[in-house]
């Protein structure tokens, strides 16, 4: 087998993150050390409070390490100013929340378009961009729909289009199905799959095993330290993705 | 750069939209601020106007003496006391003044007047033939006094508009006599003025009067016929009256005289100190004072527009703050998805911008509509109540608003300012919160 050289598209080094609070230290990440290629697939997994989610803020450009070192592709975000932290993160982050985070007022397509609006982007050429993500996300008869009139795993696909608007280093998404039912979990999970068959970079966080098994590669926190990093074999994902479809409960 | 506002300012009035209500309310006090800010300027301009005209009216260059009746404790207790200007005094101010171009001595006298079976009350008033030009009364039919008329005291008289459409109604008045009972004389009327507004009382020094009873005459006939010595009737009783003359109207040469003028009037005149009989009345100082008190006025509304336009940027901070709090999970979203914290300082400021300005713009609205408004309620009130009409106050009554023009650019400066000002800080307060902990509320 020839392993052709991928470029990475994060890595961090010995990240820690500490928090302040009413004198005591919360030390949330203990010295991180983590790589990922572009074109990979990982599950972040941990007990609660292990650090998930504040790594996946840290990658997200969200907040800032206490130390260490983070590159994101070719920037070096651990030293960069809030501003310029906003110019990453609307250029080169894609972020899915386990609470979809859309934007009450706006209709699905408009909600893609909020990362490209912080580019100064407002073309034409951008709205059509958003109009083809939501086709491509299944919601191609809800365009000018708002949140409020769509079910949970609609706003979901709605989020993870928006994540996709900016062409981003990677995927981040903390418990993306956390609040889904199994059928639209399972919807959610072919499409992060058909994504990262296209080459996108996806990186979640979950606590099911279900969902990890998914991913071609799974890192397990705990006491904000990586406990272990294991790949999973192209078999065990394809029968965790069968056995997912037979375990779906029937359609009444 | 500019498609950027422009896009957030879609964004800000779209969310504004989201509650109606709510930004209406909000934008009410800076209308109100601004419109009443319009409003009393206008007003208070118009009546400003209207006292300078009057004043005007009696002349720039002039200067007014008046006798007025002494305080009683001046006043012998038996008999009649002689007061006020003396002839004498007229021709001394004349003779020694060089700077007095003319001056118009006057004697008003209350009487009857009587023609055929009509009697009515009226004035007397004695004057000079320059009388007409300075007060600027204009004959109707006939001609004014004349000086030959004068000086050979003749009985002659000129009626304004009322009298000789009281004393002479559907006739023509000319070279028709008036009889005065009280002298019993016989007056050939040789003029019929046009009308002429009753001018307003100014300052405390120059009563308000009312022109349209009087007759004039020649004051020398005046003079023989009646002398100084006048008795007039007043409720059932006589009561005496000795004095040469009513008024001077002093005519300056030029406008730049009337200051020094007056003062040389003043001196020439202290034996009257004494009685405190005589005003002088400088129409000149009257229009600077009137002109100062315009300013203070406008100082004094400047104020009040400044306090009312902070209540209303204090609501808009209110409402900003609120929302704030309310889209707070909003600002978290835009900012893990790429806004800066300039960017959300923005997108607030535009709120509150758009709210203080529609505010604002309709407010202008509101008070360009100040004139047409007020004369419109005046009408209807003019017609549904005519007494309560009749009893409201002359300058009510004839208040025209004049929208004072740099009251809108300012207005309008002034409710973009509250808008910023008042919008900076919740923008702040939003900008501020970390995205994630942003995120985290609910
Ligand atoms: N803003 C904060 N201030 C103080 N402490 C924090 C903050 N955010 C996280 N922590 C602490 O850091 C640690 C890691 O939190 P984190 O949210 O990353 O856990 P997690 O692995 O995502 O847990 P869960 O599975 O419950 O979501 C926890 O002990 C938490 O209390
Ligand atoms: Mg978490």
């Amino acid at each position: 087998m020839i392993s052709t050289p991928t470029r990475s598209a994060c890595s961090v080094r010995d990240l820690k993150k500490e928090y302040v609070l009413k004198g005591e230290t919360v030390r949330a990440l203990r010295g991180v050390f983590f790589d990922v290629p572009e074109g990979d697939y990982v599950a972040i997994m941990g007990p609660s409070g292990s650090g998930k989610s504040t790594l996946l803020n840290m990658l997200g450009c969200l907040d800032k390490p206490s130390s260490g070192q983070l590159l994101l592709g070719e920037d070096d975000v651990a030293k960069m100013s809030d501003d310029e932290l906003a110019e990453i993160r609307s250029r080169r982050i894609g972020f899915v929340f386990q609470s979809y985070n859309l934007i009450q007022q706006l209709t699905v397509v408009e909600n893609i378009q909020v990362p490209l609006f912080y580019q100064g982007k407002l073309g034409k050429k951008e709205s059509d961009r958003c109009v083809e993500l939501a086709h491509m996300v299944g919601l191609a008869g809800r365009l000018s729909h708002r949140p409020n009139q769509l079910s949970g795993g609609q706003q979901q696909r709605v989020a993870i289009a928006r994540s996709l608007v900016n062409d981003p280093y990677f995927i981040l998404a903390d418990e993306p199905t956390g609040n889904l039912d199994s059928r639209t979990t399972e919807e959610i999970l072919q499409l992060f799959h058909r994504l990262n068959d296209e080459g996108r970079t996806i990186i979640l966080v979950t606590h099911e095993d279900e969902v990890a098994k998914r991913a071609k590669r799974v890192v397990r926190l705990k006491d904000g330290v990586v406990q272990w990093d294991r790949s999973n074999t192209e078999e065990s994902r394809r029968e965790a993705a069968e056995n997912a479809i037979r375990n779906l409960p029937v359609e009444s | 750069m500019f498609l950027m506002w422009y896009r957030t300012l879609q964004l800000g009035i779209k969310s504004l939209w989201l509650h109606p209500m709510r930004s209406l309310l909000t934008m009410l006090g800076i209308f109100i601020g601004v419109a009443s800010v319009i409003w009393l300027l206008a007003i208070s301009e118009g009546i400003s106007l209207e006292a300078q005209r009057q004043i005007a009216s009696l002349g720039a260059d002039t200067i007014i003496i008046r006798s007025v009746k002494p305080p009683s404790e001046k006043l012998s207790p038996q008999g009649v006391t002689p007061y006020g200007l003396k002839r004498d005094e007229l021709d001394m101010l004349v003779s020694t003044i060089p700077t007095i171009r003319s001056a118009l001595p006057i004697r008003e006298i209350r009487r009857q007047f009587q023609y055929e079976n009509v009697t009515i009350d009226g004035r007397l008033v004695g004057c000079t033939p320059e009388y007409a030009d300075v007060t600027r009364l204009k004959v109707e039919s006939g001609s004014f006094i004349t000086d030959a008329e004068n000086f050979r005291r003749e009985n002659v008289c000129v009626l304004a508009a009322k009298v000789a459409d009281r004393l002479f109604p559907g006739k023509d008045p000319l070279n028709k006599p008036v009889y005065v009972p009280e002298s019993k004389d016989f007056y050939r009327v040789i003029g019929v003025l046009q009308h002429r507004n009753a001018s307003a009382a100014i300052g405390g020094s120059l009563a308000a009067q009312d022109f349209s009873n009087d007759i004039y005459i020649p004051i020398r006939t005046l003079q023989q016929r009646i002398g100084d010595t006048v008795a007039m009737r007043r409720g059932g009783s006589f009561e005496g009256e000795i004095l040469e003359l009513n008024q001077i109207t002093l005519i300056t040469s030029s406008i730049e005289d009337v200051k020094t003028t007056a003062s040389l009037v003043e001196n020439a005149l202290t034996s009257h100190n004494d009685m405190q009989d005589i005003a002088v009345v400088v129409p000149l100082e009257l229009l600077e004072q009137a002109r100062t008190t315009r300013m203070m006025f406008m100082i004094f509304m400047g104020l009040v527009a400044a306090i009312s336009l902070v209540v209303g940027g204090i609501g808009i901070m209110n409402i900003m703050l609120a929302t704030v709090t309310e889209r707070t999970r909003e600002i978290g979203i835009r900012r893990a998805l790429g806004a800066k914290r300039s960017d959300i300082v923005r997108q607030f400021l535009v709120e509150t911008i758009v709210l203080s300005v529609v505010g604002g713009a309709t407010g202008i609205i509101a008070g360009v509509i100040c004139n047409p408004a007020i004369s419109l309620t005046r009408d209807i009130i003019k017609d549904r109540f005519p007494q309560t009409f009749a009893a409201l106050p002359e300058v009510v009554q004839k208040l025209t608003p004049t929208i004072v023009p740099e009251s809108i650019p300012i207005a309008f400066g002034i409710s973009v300012i509250v808008g910023v000002v008042f919008g900076l800080y919740p923008a702040y307060r939003a900008a501020k919160m970390s995205p994630i902990e942003a995120l985290r509320h609910e």
